[in-house]
């Protein structure tokens, strides 16, 4: 890993208020984040993982303290990311078919034609969808509709890439597919990686670093760096007496925070 | 799932709110109106300001012509909705449930059913004279069968297979199982096809009047207009306004507590 | 859909319905042509008068004087219906104070009998020209468009929105790419309803005040007892109305192929 900052999230507040007062969800979270980077946010339920996430994109302001990427704060969604929201249903245009909705950003990018089908086929590809690029979205099952968002944001050919609970919807088997075309995918690309999870399990198994949140008012309460060889593997991985260790650090440490809405295993399933 | 909750939590601030929004719309354009009057800024002979117009309106509701008109285009209205509804439900329930009856009037429905109601106009001043009651009525009954006929037909379609082999099995006997099941069933649909037929019982009454010269509201807004008595003719508009808006009100009162069994209201397209 | 469709009568069965959606019509007018040859009634001319009355009608230069001007103020009308409910209604459906304000004057304009306005259409625009008619169509007709419209803007995914938002589509990019073709199948909805409205709106504001037009012409007729011509009319009008729903269910398939079959591929 090159030590390079890429991302700087530094004093980061946010409050929601409504009729029925204010909301605390991020009370004061700083971190940052080196280019290559894989980083895992994990948190009790509810801890404002998600406000967070859209922080670092630019889609929420925060109340206090700032995002820096490249040290250009992000005040808007900056043209150098990617994103893959928690809900594939509701990101996919369901009158584009596959490919269409891979190259939809670029449209708005000014990307050309040519340039656009290549990055569509590209992509396809390495996410295993090449034969159902005509497709509409809603002839694929959910599992699909993920990697087809996964193959949105690397067609945008982004500097970091953030994912919200992408794969919190799937089932367990396509979940661990899902992981491993993720790990190997970041690898050939070497795109810096936010990945936010309520999974336990999942974030040992992929980050770099895992990032523990508090409950809301949600604060960094813990970094664990995970030294876990790479390639990473669904079996050998997980055997090892190391990725136990972590796993039952990071538990530990949530539990500290005072909320058992977390379980340990992967199987949790709540939102 | 979300939109639903979403739309709850937020439903009754808004509501209230909206009115005092929706309020402050209404005598933002009533105060302009009055204004382009006493300016003289269009002929205040055609555009008499609203306060003369309500001034008239006031003058109206005092008087037995205008209540007789109201009552007039009511039993039209009535008139006309009922006997649809009397023909319109039985033959959609039959046509619904068996399908060579469907079949032997498909031809002759999809022939009729895109004539325009007023076309038929003159063939009913033809047959039954200007102003008589029969004149109106069989014109609102040819247009508001339509769509209490097609809803009658989809009701019966629409119960679900397994509620009938259920009350099969818990023995209901064929009588019974219409009446408690197919009957209510039918019924929800009915109550939309009978609240858009209202709508369009109303225009055809309205027209019937306008055209023909039957009495009514229809024809008080002409009236008022050839003999130039301005002010009458907007309180006329604003009554028959008035009239409509309280139908549909009212039917749309009685459709939510007649259906407050059936599950998350149709999708339904606002006519 | 009827359950007594087994295999073995399936045939003769599905041949039995066949037969009747055809020999039932064709019985009935056989019937009527029967009846009124022998009645002689006045109201009801032999179904050959009204067909040959409705060639030399339809067919001559009725067609340039009567059907081409109703077309017009139908296509001109229904034209400015669509742009006008489309537009104000995803300016509406984006300021919800906006919409709200206006809503209580759209509810009563929704509700209120448009046919009503045509004594104030005239006031304005005067009984001759096309500009009455089209306003009426406009004022009456609208509303289905602008209501869907609303409803189709708020309903959009607000998921979809922010995935355009996060890869920096813009807020005409958002419009034109996101929101208007994920409310479309509602505007589509209300703009059928709109076609109904606008011909019978088209034909009662004829009927009021033209010098020319089909609905003009029917009213005329049946005012001169040429009651041949009068059902030659109601025919054409039939036809009229006939057509404009076909070519609408035409388009709304192309156009909204992937909102059908995504709906059926969900379940």
């Amino acid at each position: 890993m090159s030590s390079e900052t890429v991302l700087e999230v530094g004093g980061l507040a946010k409050s929601y208020s409504s009729r029925t007062g204010t909301t605390e969800a991020i009370g004061d979270v700083s971190f940052d984040v080196a280019r290559g980077e894989f980083v895992c946010v994990v948190g009790p339920s509810g801890c404002g993982k998600t406000t967070l996430l859209k922080c670092l994109a630019g889609l929420l302001e925060p109340t206090s303290g700032e995002v820096r990427l490249d040290g250009e704060p992000v005040r808007r969604p900056p043209p150098n990311m990617g994103f893959v929201p928690q809900d594939y249903t509701n990101s996919m245009l369901p009158w584009l078919r596959v490919d269409k909705n891979v190259t939809f950003p670029l449209r708005h990018k000014g990307v050309g034609a040519a340039r656009r089908a290549e990055l569509a086929d590209e992509t396809l590809r390495i996410v295993g969808l090449s034969e159902f690029a005509r497709h509409y979205p809603w002839q694929l099952s959910g599992g699909m509709q993920q990697r087809v968002a996964i193959a949105r944001a690397l067609a945008y050919e982004p500097e970091i890439l953030l994912m919200d609970e992408p794969f919190a919807s799937v089932d367990a088997q396509t979940r661990g597919d899902l992981e491993d075309l993720l790990l190997d995918v970041w690898d050939r690309y070497g795109v810096t990686t936010v990945f936010v999870t309520h999974d336990i399990d999942e974030s040992v198994y992929l980050a770099d670093r895992v990032i523990v949140l508090s409950a809301r008012p949600s604060k960094v309460q813990r970094v664990l760096p995970v030294d876990l060889p790479r390639p990473r593997d669904q079996i050998t991985t997980k055997e090892l007496g190391e990725f136990t260790k972590l796993r039952t650090e990071v538990v530990r440490t949530i539990r500290q925070t005072g909320s058992r809405a977390v379980s340990g295993t992967g199987g949790h399933r709540s939102r | 799932m979300a939109g639903v909750a979403r739309a709850g939590r937020r439903g009754i601030p808004v509501l209230r709110s909206s009115f005092w929004v929706g309020l402050a719309g209404v005598l933002v354009v009533l105060i302009v109106l009055e204004g382009v009057a006493r300016l003289e800024l269009l002929s205040s002979t055609w555009f008499p300001p609203v306060t003369v117009v309500f001034e008239t309106l006031g003058d109206l509701l005092g008087t037995t012509e205008l209540w007789a008109n109201v009552g007039w285009t009511l039993q039209g209205w009535g008139a006309g909705l009922a006997l649809a509804a009397a023909l319109a439900i039985p033959i959609g329930m039959l046509i619904g449930s068996f399908e060579p009856a469907y079949r032997a009037v498909r031809v002759v429905i999809e022939f009729l059913r895109p004539i325009p109601s007023v076309a038929l106009i003159p063939a009913a001043v033809l047959l039954f004279g200007t102003n008589s009651l029969s004149m109106k009525v069989f014109l609102v009954a040819f247009a508001a069968f339509w769509p209490i006929l097609f809803q009658a037909l989809y009701g019966v379609q629409d119960v679900s297979p397994g509620v009938k082999e259920s009350a099969r099995a818990y023995g209901l006997g064929p009588g019974a199982r219409f009446v408690r099941i197919v009957l209510p069933s039918t019924l929800a649909y009915v109550a939309t096809g009978v609240r858009i037929s209202s709508a369009i019982a109303l225009i055809l009454t309205v027209t019937a009047e306008l055209v023909v010269g039957a009495d009514g509201l229809g024809r008080a807004i002409i009236v008022a207009q050839t003999s130039v008595q301005i002010p009458a003719m907007y309180a006329y508009i604003a009554v028959t306004g008035a009239l409509g808006w309280a139908l549909n009100a009212a039917f749309q009162a009685g459709e939510a507590r007649l259906l407050h069994w059936h599950p998350a209201q149709r999708e339904e397209v606002r006519a | 859909m009827t359950a007594g469709g087994g295999a073995v009568r399936g045939r003769t069965y599905q041949a039995l319905l066949l037969a009747l959606e055809i020999t039932v019509p064709a019985l009935l007018l056989v019937a009527y042509a029967i009846w009124a040859a022998a009645a002689e009634s006045f109201y009801f001319p032999p179904l050959g008068e009204i067909g040959e009355r409705f060639a030399e009608l339809w067919f001559a230069e009725r067609l340039t004087d009567d059907v081409l001007p109703s077309l017009r103020r139908l296509a001109m009308g229904y034209l400015l219906c669509v742009v006008v409910g489309i537009g104000a209604g995803l300016v509406l459906g984006a300021f919800r104070l906006v919409q709200q304000a206006v809503q209580p004057f759209a509810e009563f304009l929704r509700a209120l009998p448009a046919v009503a306005l045509i004594p104030f259409g005239i006031l304005v625009f005067g009984a001759r020209g096309d500009s009455m008619k089209i306003f009426i169509i406009l004022v009456g007709a609208v509303w289905p468009i602008l209501l869907n419209t609303i409803d189709g803007v708020r309903g959009v995914d607000r998921g979809l929105l922010e995935m355009a938002r996060a890869y920096s589509v813009g807020r005409w990019g958002r419009i034109r790419d996101v929101v208007i073709p994920a409310a479309l199948p509602r505007m589509v909805a209300g703009m059928r309803t709109s076609l109904s409205i606008a011909i019978i709106l088209m034909v009662v504001s004829e009927m009021v005040a033209s010098s020319n037009g089909v609905g003009y012409f029917v009213l005329e007729s049946q005012r001169r007892f040429a009651i041949a011509d009068m059902w030659a009319g109601i025919v054409l009008l039939g036809i009229i109305g006939y057509l404009a729903n076909l070519l609408f269910v035409q388009t709304e398939r192309r156009i909204l192929r992937w909102h059908r079959e995504s709906k059926g591929a969900s379940l």
